[in-house]
């Protein structure tokens, strides 16, 4: 469990100041991934940077299982950044050691007898996939192994929570599955707490349970992936479920709506409902159809004939569970 | 005289050119020894103190990088050497010979080494240093297990660069009263025309740089794992 409350960072520009995190608050229960979205510049670097006190936060806390770390002294510290496992965008493997050498780091800085070592490194090489390599070093590796050699490494001191900086934004699209495929079977294995932060949409489409939007340096939007998805307002579901911007110039005339509904639902015939119980033709412009966390998303664009009853429609949908935006009446 | 009979019977070859070599050996390895002893804890230390590094202190890095390192640097060897002959001559006791001479060597090589020493250990990413941190390590650890060990290829190539650049320096030291190859190239092959005793000494001194670097790039070659 990872708790951040009001985090707040100031930088010095000169005599300007300037807010990188804005009082950033958010919670993680354990065995829940967390995915924080954001573009560049939105404070997430800022933000990792704090969380793993790499620098300290101008105020506010960052608590693993209660146990405060922000305000922590130096020499607590060392020990306190252990509750904190981190992943990094480009592994950060050091080119020196092998790959058992690299994920034997963290213990070999507290003195852990040799026997002891060898045992866990090779466990953890097992649980990535990885025991063949033990004598590789990262150069000999790709993208996708070194980045799982990055896994092993932050699991390596027992952390309560895994911090990942943009684990999959350096990979191709197959490794990138297989590494949140990694991150999901050790989350379930160690019910750890893990925060993923990335850029990209389809990280939190297919990892997360619940997700933040970053945006110059606050949270705007949070929650599980099931409620943000629902809000068809809100920005997350926008860009969850996307749908094309503009209507083509050449759409017969009639009435554009959006529908957007969830679970059990979205495997119903909301559409032939309709035609049935309005007697109307339904034309389908866009969609998508798409698992998020435990549930079943579908987004509809659709249109209706001129002379529609749009409110008896819209009402139907609403009493059946269907999130309804009219788009434009042409 | 035959060339070839020269070489074989000519007194600077078969009597002066080996204690010559040796004390060439000599001034190289001795100065070589303490400039990375000295000159690796000081590239270190020019890294760390400047404004990124892991321990910034402006004042320090200021007085080692700004007026020790840059003014030494800034002043030609030669006379680097003799300004400093009354210096090795308190150190060691003598201000002739090999020893003496290694005084000035080591002196005026530790700025040099400890440039690139610095200029490697930036090479280090920061990325690694940061992990490194964010798994727990001490800041010494850092330098102990990232650093070091990380930069080793540049360190070591370093290395070599100051081990070619202080066989020529010690030639120079040779005709201040160093000894050596130096000396036996000016005195016999420059004041004595001898133009077989300088020929000689040449091709062993290029022969020398030839082996340093050969070795030099290949342990280079052996600790490079990127």
């Amino acid at each position: 469990m990872i708790t951040v409350t009001d985090l707040r960072k100031e930088y010095q520009q000169g005599d300007r100041t300037v807010v990188a995190l804005d009082g950033v608050s958010l919670h993680v229960d354990a065995g829940q991934i967390h995915g924080i979205i954001g573009h560049s510049g939105a404070g997430k670097s800022t933000l990792v940077r704090c969380l793993t006190l790499l620098d300290r936060p101008t105020s506010g806390s960052v608590a693993v299982n209660n146990k405060e770390l922000a305000n922590v002294s130096d020499a607590d510290l060392r020990i306190a950044r252990r509750r904190i496992g981190m992943v990094f965008q480009h592994a950060n493997l050091m080119d020196s050691r092998t790959t058992a050498q690299n994920v034997a780091f963290p213990l070999e800085l507290i003195g852990t007898p040799k026997a002891e070592i060898k045992a866990k490194v090779a466990d953890l090489l097992e649980l990535v996939g990885l025991a063949k390599f033990a004598d590789a070093y990262p150069s000999q590796l790709s993208g996708g192994q070194r980045q799982r050699v990055g896994i092993a490494r932050a699991l390596c001191s027992d952390p309560d929570v895994l911090l990942c900086d943009e684990p999959t934004s350096a990979l191709d699209p197959k490794t990138t599955d297989e590494i949140l495929e990694l991150i999901k079977s050790v989350r379930d294995r160690l019910n750890l707490t893990v925060l993923i932060i990335t850029h990209e949409m389809n990280v939190v489409k297919q990892a997360c349970d619940s997700v933040s939007l970053l945006e110059t340096g606050r949270i705007v939007e949070h929650g599980d992936i099931e409620k943000v998805v629902a809000d068809p307002a809100g920005r997350l579901s926008q860009a969850l479920l996307p749908m094309p911007g503009d209507l083509p110039d050449n759409l017969p005339s009639g009435t554009v709506l959006d529908l957007l509904y969830s679970g059990a639902r979205a495997t119903e015939p909301v559409i032939s409902s309709i035609a049935r119980t309005f007697n109307v033709d339904v034309n389908v412009l866009a969609g998508s159809v798409e698992h998020l966390g435990e549930h079943q998303f579908a987004h509809l664009r659709i249109q209706l004939p001129e002379g529609s009853d749009i409110p008896a429609i819209t009402t139907h949908l609403l009493s059946n569970g269907v999130a309804v935006t009219v788009k434009e009446a042409k | 005289m035959d060339f070839f009979t020269d070489l074989t019977t000519n007194p600077g070859i078969t009597k002066a050119m080996w204690p010559a070599f040796i004390e060439t050996l000599q001034m190289v390895g001795i100065s070589g020894l303490f400039t990375v002893l000295v000159g690796l804890p000081l590239g270190i230390l020019l890294l760390n103190t400047a404004k990124d590094g892991l321990t910034p202190n402006k004042t320090l890095n200021v007085v080692l990088s700004g007026i020790i390192v840059n003014i030494t640097r800034s002043i030609p060897f030669a006379i680097l050497m003799l300004s400093l002959i009354p210096f090795a001559t308190a150190l060691v006791g003598v201000s002739l010979g090999p020893i003496a001479a290694s005084v000035s060597l080591t002196i005026g090589t530790i700025p040099f080494f400890a440039r690139l020493v610095e200029t490697a250990l930036r090479e280090v990413s920061v990325g690694k240093i940061d992990a490194a941190l964010v798994m727990g390590s001490t800041k010494m650890q850092v330098i102990r297990k990232v650093l070091v060990p990380e930069a080793m290829p540049g360190l070591i190539a370093a290395t070599t660069t100051t081990l070619v650049t202080l066989i020529g320096y010690s030639a120079m030291a040779g005709l201040v009263g160093g000894g050596g190859l130096g000396r036996l190239a000016y005195n016999y092959g420059f004041q004595r025309y001898d133009s077989t005793i300088m020929i000689v000494t040449i091709v062993i001194i290029v022969l020398m740089v030839q082996l340093v670097q050969i070795v030099g790039d290949r342990i280079t070659r052996v600790v490079d794992h990127r």
